[in-house]
C-alpha cells in the first residue's frame, strides 16, 4: 500500500461541507436509551416446538386437516360406530348396483354390499398400510440418511449411489415388478405390500434426512458439543438428529398420503391387497366394471381416499410452514 | 463443460448397472420359479420345464444369467415372450405411442405449471395464490385413476368432446385427454416448485438491485426472477420424463392406450417375467438418459455448474 | 423537534435547494403480530454533492429509511407518514412509473453484500448493459468496459464476459459500484457497501468510491454501523436508534461533542475510536487509565499455557476427475500464550486463522508441528486423554445464532458440559449453572428459556457461560464478537476482560478486526495466507508495525486517519 499516506491525509479531519449543517439532538425522553440486552422474563418459555404449535394453531389448513384426520382415525378404530351394516355379510345380489335406500344411504356395490359399510370398514387397512409404510421408510431412510450425512466420505458416496439406483426404479414401477413375482403372488397381505412400499420408498426419506443432517452437522453448536468432549455418535444423536427432525416429519406426513395412494393404485390394478381384504383401492377396483351404470360405487371410496390423502398432504404443508427454519429465525 | 458432461455420463453407468442388477435380482432370485407362470396350475413335464429353463438361462448361475441378460440388452436381443414373439419388436411397436403421450404430458405440465406458478408466486398470499395452492393440493391428493375416470366420464362420456378411449393409431386429439390426466399430478408439483422458487428469488438481493438499477417490472420479472427460478423446475421436468413413461401404466389402462404401460400391465398379470424385465430395463435406460439431459440443461441454465 | 423540521424544510437564502429531504418519515411493517412501526419521525437533508451517513445498530431502521427513498421497501412495508422530497419533487406516493424513471438515472444504489447482489446466471457485462439500456444510455461493449474500468476493474473488456462467481468479493463490489454509478445519478445510496469485505479491500473500495463521487459531484447517502467510518467519510452524520433520528450534525462535531446519551454511548464503544483513544491516551501518558480494557495484572508472566510450534495443516482439495491438489491452509505457524493473557491471531478471510483455532481445540488434526498444552503435545493424545484435555480448553464462536442448540433450553445448554464430564449430581449442577449465569450477568430466570427467545448478546453470554462451566484454563474466541452490534460488542469485551482478571483465564482471540484487538489483546500474531507475518506485543505492533501487510491492515481500520482532539481521547 504505497498510497497509504496519501489516502490518509485528506480524510484525517473528516469532510467539511460547504453548506451549514445544524447539530440536531432529539428529545431524550422521546427515545430513552434502553439497557443493552435487557432480559424480558415474562411469559412461559417458548421452545421451537411450542413456537411451531402456536403458529400452527392459527392456520386454517392445519385445523381442517387435523380434524379430518382425527375423524378418519376414529373411523378406522371403531368402524362399528358409523354403520350398522356389515360390509361383507348380507350382500344380496338382488341389490347389485342398487341406489340409496333407507338404511343404505350410499347404495350398493355390484356384489350387492352396502357401500357405506365398505367405505367405513375399508378405512382401517388403507390407513394401516400408510402408517406402517411410513414408519418403515422413516426408520430405514432416516437411519441411512443420517449416517450418510453425518459421516460423509465413502459412507456417503456408497449410500448416495445406492439411493440413485433405487431412484431409477420409481416406487409404483418397482412395486409392480415385485408383486408379480410368484413369492408375492402367493403371500399378498398388508405386510408384504408394506414391505414392497418401504423397499422402494426409503431413498426419498434418506435423501431428505441426509440433506438436513449435512446442514446441521457443521453448525457451531455441534462443534461446541464436540469440544466439550461429546463423542461424534453422541453429538449425532443428541444434537444433530433432533434438529434435523423437522423436514423428516414433513416428508413423513406427506409420504403417508402417497403410500395410501400407492396401495390403492396397486389394488386398483388388481395386484395390491388381496380381494378379501377390505380397502378403498379394492372397492374402486371392483366398482370399475360397472362404472357407467353405477358410478357412485366408485365415487364414495374414491372420495374417502382423496380426502384422507388430502388431509395428510395439507398437514404436511402446514407443518412445513410452521417448522421452516427460515421463518423461524425471524 | 465437456469434463462435467463426461463425469455425469460416467456416473450414470453404475446407476444403470445397479438398477438393472437390482431388477434382475428381484425378479429371478427370489423364492418361486419364473417357469411356474408359463406352466400354470397343471405344471409342466420335467423335460419341458428343463427346456424352458434353458431358454431363459435359468439353468445358469445367477451372475451368468445377469451377464447374459446384459449382453442381450446391449445387442437388442431381448428374447421372446411366452407366445414366442420377439420382445424387442413388441416394445418397438408400442414405444412411440407412450413416448408421444409422455411428451404431450410434459409440455402440458411445463407450460401450465410454470405460468400458474409464476403468477401465484408473484401474488403470494393473495386470493389467486391461495386458490391455486388449494387446487394443486387437491390434484396431488386425488389418485390419478380417480382423476382419470372422472375426466373420462365428464369429457368423454357426458360431454362427448373426445373419445373416451384411444384407438390403435393414437392421434394427437385422442391422446390429449390421457396426456392431461398423466401430467396432472406433475403439473401440480411444477406449479408449486415454480411458486416456491419465484417467491425465493423475488426476495433475493440481486432482484432488489435489478429494481434499483431502474429496470421495468416486466423485465425484472422475466430476466431475473423467472430465469433464475427455472433452474430447479427444469431439473424436475427432466427427471419427470422418465417417471411419466413409467407412470403411464394407470393412464393407459383407463384410456385403453396400446402403449408400454399397457403391455407391461398385461405381462405382469400373465407373470411373463422376461417381458417385465425388458420393459422396465428400457424405462430405466430412459430414466438415465433423461437424467443426463437434466444435467446438460442444468449446466446450460446455471453457469456456476458449467465451470465446476 | 417541530422547530427543527421547519428550519430544514425552508431553503436557506443563497443556498441551492436540498437534493433529498425526508420530513417526519414514518414507515410501518405489517406482520403476523399486527403493524410494527419501523421508522418514526425520521428527517434528514442531503445537499447536492454532500455525503451523509446514517449510523445505527441492526434494527435501528437505517436501511429501511434509505431504501424508502427509492421505493424499495419490502412488500410488507409502507410509508405511513411524512414525505420524501427529491430535488423539489414530492415522491412519497409517486407512481411506479415515476419511481422507475428515477431509479438508476437519478438515484443509484450500491448494496451491502457483493456475493448476493449480482445475478449469478448473467454475465457482468450483461448486468451493466441492461442498466444503461433501461436508462436510455448508449450501451455498446465499449461503454460497458468504460463503466467497469471507471470503478477500478482491470481488464474491463474481458471481465465483462465473465460471470459473478468468477469474481472475488472486492471485484464484485467494484462491479456493483460501476452499476450504481453508471447512469451518473445525482444521489447514490450506499448500504453498508463494504461491511462484507476484508478490511484492506474495504479501504480501497471506499477510497475509490470517494474519488468517483467527488469527481462526478454525486451526493452519497452512506449507511453504516461504524461511527468511525461514518465520521471519516461523511460531511454529516445522522444517528438512528430504535427507528428514530436521535442526533444529526457535522461528522466531526458528532464525534467530538455527542449530545444524546445514545450517541455518547456509541462514541464510547466504537472499537475503531476506542483504539484511537487508547493510542491518544498513551501519547498523553495516561497508560493506566481505566479506559484501557485489557486490564490484566501486569504481574508475573512466567509460563506459557499454550505453545504452538511449527504447526502446519494441508487440505487435499479434490479437483476434477479425482485429481487432488494440496492446499496449505496453515504453514509453519508458531506462537505461545502466556498464562493469564490474551493472544490475538489477526488475519483476513482465508488467512488460516480459524484452522489454527480448530487445531488448538483438537477438532482438526495437525499435518505437522506440535501444540503443547502445559508442556504436553495434544496432537498425540489418545481418546481418554483427549477427553480430559477438552475440559481445559473451550471455544466461543462467532455466530450467536448458530452456537447454541435451538432444541436445548439455557439450563440444558450450560449443564451439558458438566453432565458429559460426570461432574456433580443434578442438584450441584443446577447450583453451578446459576453461578455461571450470574457470572455472565444473566438472571437465573433465563434458565428455562430457549435460544430463539434471546438476543444476540444474550446468546453470546450463554455461550460464554457454557465455555466456563468446566473451569477451563484457555478459552478460544473465534470471532466471538464480530457478529454483534457495537454496544453489545463493547459489553461482551468488558465481560471477557472481567472474567479474565477474576478467573485467570488465557484467551486465544481469533479475529479479523484489528480495532478489537487493540482493546483486548496483549500479544498479536498477524496471519496472511497461512503464515504468521508479524508477531509482537499489541503496543509494538500497533505503534511500530514492521511489515507492509500489517501497516495496510492498521491503515484500514475505519477512522484510523481521524485526528481527534485530545478532549475526546
Amino acid at each position: 500500500m504505497p498510497e497509504n499516506d496519501k489516502a490518509l491525509t485528506p480524510a484525517s479531519r473528516g469532510k467539511v461541507s460547504p453548506y451549514p449543517i445544524e447539530h440536531f439532538v432529539a428529545d431524550v425522553e422521546e427515545t430513552p436509551v434502553q439497557p443493552v440486552d435487557s432480559s424480558t422474563a415474562d411469559g412461559a418459555p417458548r421452545s421451537i416446538w411450542s413456537e411451531a404449535w402456536r403458529s400452527l394453531r392459527k392456520q386454517p389448513l392445519f385445523i381442517i386437516s387435523a380434524l379430518l384426520l382425527l375423524a378418519v382415525i376414529v373411523v378406522a378404530l371403531f368402524p362399528g360406530l358409523f354403520t350398522s351394516q356389515q360390509p361383507n355379510d348380507n350382500c344380496l345380489l338382488a341389490n347389485s348396483d342398487g341406489g340409496p335406500i333407507a338404511g343404505h344411504p350410499l347404495g350398493f356395490t355390484q356384489q350387492g354390499c352396502d357401500v357405506l359399510a365398505r367405505v367405513v370398514y375399508g378405512t382401517r387397512s388403507s390407513l394401516m398400510v400408510g402408517l406402517l409404510a411410513t414408519l418403515g421408510v422413516v426408520v430405514v431412510g432416516g437411519v441411512i440418511g443420517a449416517l450418510a450425512g453425518f459421516f460423509g466420505g465413502w459412507v456417503d458416496a456408497i449410500l448416495a449411489r445406492v439411493s440413485d439406483i433405487f431412484f431409477a426404479l420409481p416406487m409404483i414401477l418397482g412395486a409392480i415388478v415385485v408383486v408379480q413375482l410368484p413369492f408375492f403372488r402367493e403371500n399378498r397381505n398388508v405386510w408384504t405390500i408394506v414391505l414392497i412400499l418401504v423397499t422402494f420408498g426409503w431413498p426419498q426419506v434418506a435423501r431428505i434426512t441426509r440433506g438436513a443432517v449435512l446442514e446441521i452437522r457443521n453448525a457451531d453448536f455441534v462443534t461446541a458439543a464436540q469440544s466439550l468432549g461429546v463423542s461424534r455418535i453422541s453429538a449425532l444423536i443428541k444434537h444433530v438428529v433432533p434438529n434435523a427432525m423437522a423436514p423428516v416429519i414433513v416428508i413423513a406426513t406427506i409420504s403417508l398420503g402417497t403410500f395410501i395412494v400407492a396401495e390403492s393404485t396397486l389394488s386398483f390394478l388388481g395386484i395390491g391387497l388381496p380381494p378379501d381384504v377390505m380397502s378403498w383401492g379394492n372397492d374402486i377396483f371392483s366398482a370399475k366394471p360397472s362404472l357407467r351404470t353405477n358410478p357412485m360405487a366408485l365415487f364414495w371410496p374414491a372420495l374417502a381416499l382423496s380426502l384422507t390423502v388430502l388431509s395428510f398432504i395439507m398437514l404436511g404443508d402446514a407443518l412445513r410452514d410452521a417448522l421452516d427454519p427460515k421463518s423461524r429465525k425471524r | 463443460m465437456a469434463g462435467y458432461v463426461l463425469r455425469r455420463f460416467l456416473q450414470l453407468i453404475p446407476v444403470f448397472l445397479g438398477a438393472t442388477l437390482l431388477l434382475y435380482f428381484l425378479v429371478f432370485s427370489l423364492p418361486g420359479d419364473a417357469t411356474a407362470a408359463i406352466c400354470g396350475e397343471k405344471g409342466c413335464t420335467p423335460a419341458v420345464e428343463a427346456s424352458l429353463r434353458a431358454q431363459y438361462n435359468l439353468d445358469q448361475p445367477f451372475w451368468m444369467q445377469y451377464l447374459l441378460y446384459l449382453k442381450g440388452v446391449l445387442t437388442f436381443d431381448l428374447g421372446t415372450n411366452f407366445a414366442g414373439r420377439e420382445i424387442a419388436t413388441i416394445i418397438a411397436e408400442v414405444f412411440p405411442t407412450t413416448a408421444k403421450l409422455a411428451v404431450m404430458a410434459l409440455v402440458f405440465e411445463a407450460v401450465f405449471g410454470i405460468v400458474f406458478g409464476l403468477f401465484a408466486g408473484l401474488r403470494k398470499g393473495k386470493i389467486f395464490d391461495s386458490t391455486v395452492l388449494v387446487v394443486s393440493l387437491v390434484v396431488i391428493s386425488v389418485p390419478i385413476f380417480v382423476l382419470g375416470f372422472l375426466m373420462q366420464f365428464v369429457f368423454g362420456v357426458k360431454l362427448a368432446w373426445t373419445n373416451p378411449t384411444v384407438s390403435g393409431d393414437a392421434s394427437f386429439t385422442e391422446l390429449l385427454l390421457p396426456a392431461i390426466v398423466l401430467g396432472l399430478v406433475s403439473f401440480a408439483y411444477v406449479l408449486r416448485l415454480t411458486r416456491t422458487s419465484v417467491i425465493e428469488n423475488a426476495n433475493a438481493d440481486y432482484v432488489r438491485t435489478a429494481t434499483a438499477k431502474g429496470l421495468s417490472r416486466p423485465r425484472v420479472v422475466t430476466v431475473h426472477i423467472l430465469r433464475n427460478s427455472m433452474i430447479p423446475v427444469a431439473t424436475f421436468l427432466g427427471a419427470d420424463l422418465g417417471a411419466l413413461m413409467g407412470g403411464a401404466i394407470v393412464t393407459e389402462g383407463i384410456f385403453n392406450v396400446n402403449g408400454v404401460g399397457n403391455t407391461l400391465y398385461r405381462a405382469v398379470l400373465n407373470g411373463e417375467a422376461p417381458v417385465v424385465v425388458s420393459i422396465v430395463t428400457v424405462l430405466i435406460l430412459i430414466f438415465c438418459l433423461a437424467n443426463l439431459l437434466v444435467d446438460l440443461l442444468y449446466a446450460w441454465l446455471d453457469p456456476r455448474i458449467r465451470y465446476a | 423537534m417541530s422547530t427543527h423540521s421547519m428550519d430544514q424544510s425552508q431553503p436557506l437564502n443563497g443556498l441551492p435547494k436540498p437534493l433529498l429531504e425526508l420530513r417526519d418519515l414514518a414507515i410501518t411493517f405489517k406482520t403476523n403480530n399486527g403493524d410494527v412501526p419501523a421508522v418514526r419521525n425520521a428527517h434528514l437533508t442531503i445537499m447536492p454533492g454532500e455525503t451523509v451517513a446514517i449510523v445505527g445498530e441492526s434494527g435501528s431502521g437505517k436501511s429501511t429509511t434509505a431504501l424508502a427513498a427509492i421505493g424499495l421497501l419490502p412488500a410488507n412495508g409502507a410509508v405511513s407518514g411524512g414525505s420524501i422530497i427529491f430535488d423539489g419533487e414530492d415522491i412519497t406516493h409517486a407512481s411506479e412509473k415515476r419511481i422507475v424513471e428515477l431509479r438508476g438515472s437519478s438515484i443509484g444504489m450500491v448494496p451491502q453484500d457483493p456475493m448476493s447482489n449480482l445475478n449469478p446466471v448473467w454475465k457482468i457485462g450483461f448486468q451493466v448493459k441492461e442498466t444503461l439500456k433501461a436508462n436510455g444510455l448508449p450501451h455498446t461493449a465499449k461503454d460497458i468496459a468504460q463503466v467497469l474500468s471507471e470503478a477500478g476493474l482491470p481488464d474491463a473488456a474481458e471481465r465483462a464476459n465473465q460471470y459473478p462467481h468468477e469474481f472475488s468479493g472486492g471485484m464484485r463490489q467494484r462491479a456493483l459500484i460501476a452499476i450504481g454509478l453508471s447512469c451518473r445519478p445525482r444521489l447514490l445510496i450506499a448500504d453498508e457497501p463494504t461491511s462484507a469485505l476484508d478490511v484492506t479491500v474495504q479501504r480501497q473500495i471506499l477510497d475509490h468510491l470517494d474519488r468517483m463521487t467527488d469527481e462526478l459531484g454525486t451526493a452519497v447517502l452512506l449507511i453504516t454501523h461504524d461511527l468511525g467510518l461514518a465520521a471519516e467519510r461523511a460531511h454529516k452524520v445522522v444517528v438512528m436508534y430504535k427507528g428514530q433520528v436521535v442526533e444529526s450534525g457535522p461528522a466531526l462535531e458528532i464525534l467530538t461533542n455527542p449530545q444524546h446519551p445514545y450517541t455518547r454511548k456509541l462514541v464510547e464503544s466504537a472499537p475503531s475510536l476506542a483504539s484511537r483513544r487508547i493510542e491518544a491516551a498513551k501519547s498523553l501518558g495516561l497508560e493506566d487509565s481505566d479506559e484501557l480494557l485489557a486490564a490484566h495484572p501486569d504481574g508475573v508472566r512466567t509460563e506459557n499455557v499454550i505453545e504452538v510450534k511449527h504447526l502446519s495443516k494441508v487440505f487435499k482439495l479434490r479437483g476434477a476427475l479425482g485429481k487432488s491438489t494440496d492446499f496449505k491452509a496453515v504453514d509453519d505457524v508458531s506462537f505461545s500464550i502466556p498464562r493469564g493473557t490474551t493472544t490475538a491471531v489477526v488475519g483476513e478471510s482465508g488467512s488460516g486463522k480459524s484452522t489454527v483455532a480448530r487445531m488448538v481445540l483438537g477438532l482438526e488434526k495437525a499435518t505437522e508441528g506440535q501444540i503443547l498444552f502445559d508442556g504436553v503435545d495434544i496432537t498425540t493424545l489418545d481418546r481418554r486423554k483427549m477427553f480430559n484435555f477438552r475440559r481445559r480448553v473451550q471455544p466461543i464462536f462467532q455466530d450467536p445464532y448458530g452456537s447454541l442448540d435451538p432444541m436445548y433450553n439455557i439450563f440444558r445448554t450450560i449443564e451439558e458440559p458438566l453432565r458429559v464430564h460426570g461432574i456433580g449430581n443434578s442438584k450441584s449442577r443446577e447450583k453451578k449453572v446459576r453461578e455461571l449465569l450470574d457470572q455472565v450477568s444473566l438472571p437465573a430466570s433465563m434458565m428455562r428459556r430457549y435460544p430463539n427467545e434471546l438476543s444476540g448478546g444474550q446468546r453470546q453470554r450463554v455461550a460464554i457461560a457454557r465455555a466456563l462451566a468446566l473451569d477451563p484454563e484457555v478459552v478460544i474466541c473465534d470471532e466471538a464478537v464480530s457478529a454483534l452490534d457495537v454496544l453489545v460488542q463493547a459489553q461482551i469485551l468488558n465481560l471477557l476482560a472481567d472474567l479474565q482478571s477474576e478467573l485467570g483465564l488465557s484467551y486465544l482471540f481469533i479475529t479479523h478486526d484489528l480495532a478489537v484487538v487493540r482493546q483486548i489483546a496483549d500479544e498479536v500474531c498477524v496471519m496472511q495466507k497461512g503464515r504468521i507475518v508479524e508477531t509482537g506485543s499489541t503496543d509494538d505492533v500497533f505503534d511500530n508495525p514492521q511489515q507492509e501487510y500489517t501497516k495496510a491492515l492498521l491503515a484500514a481500520i475505519p477512522g484510523a486517519g481521524l485526528v481527534l482532539p485530545p478532549e475526546v481521547a
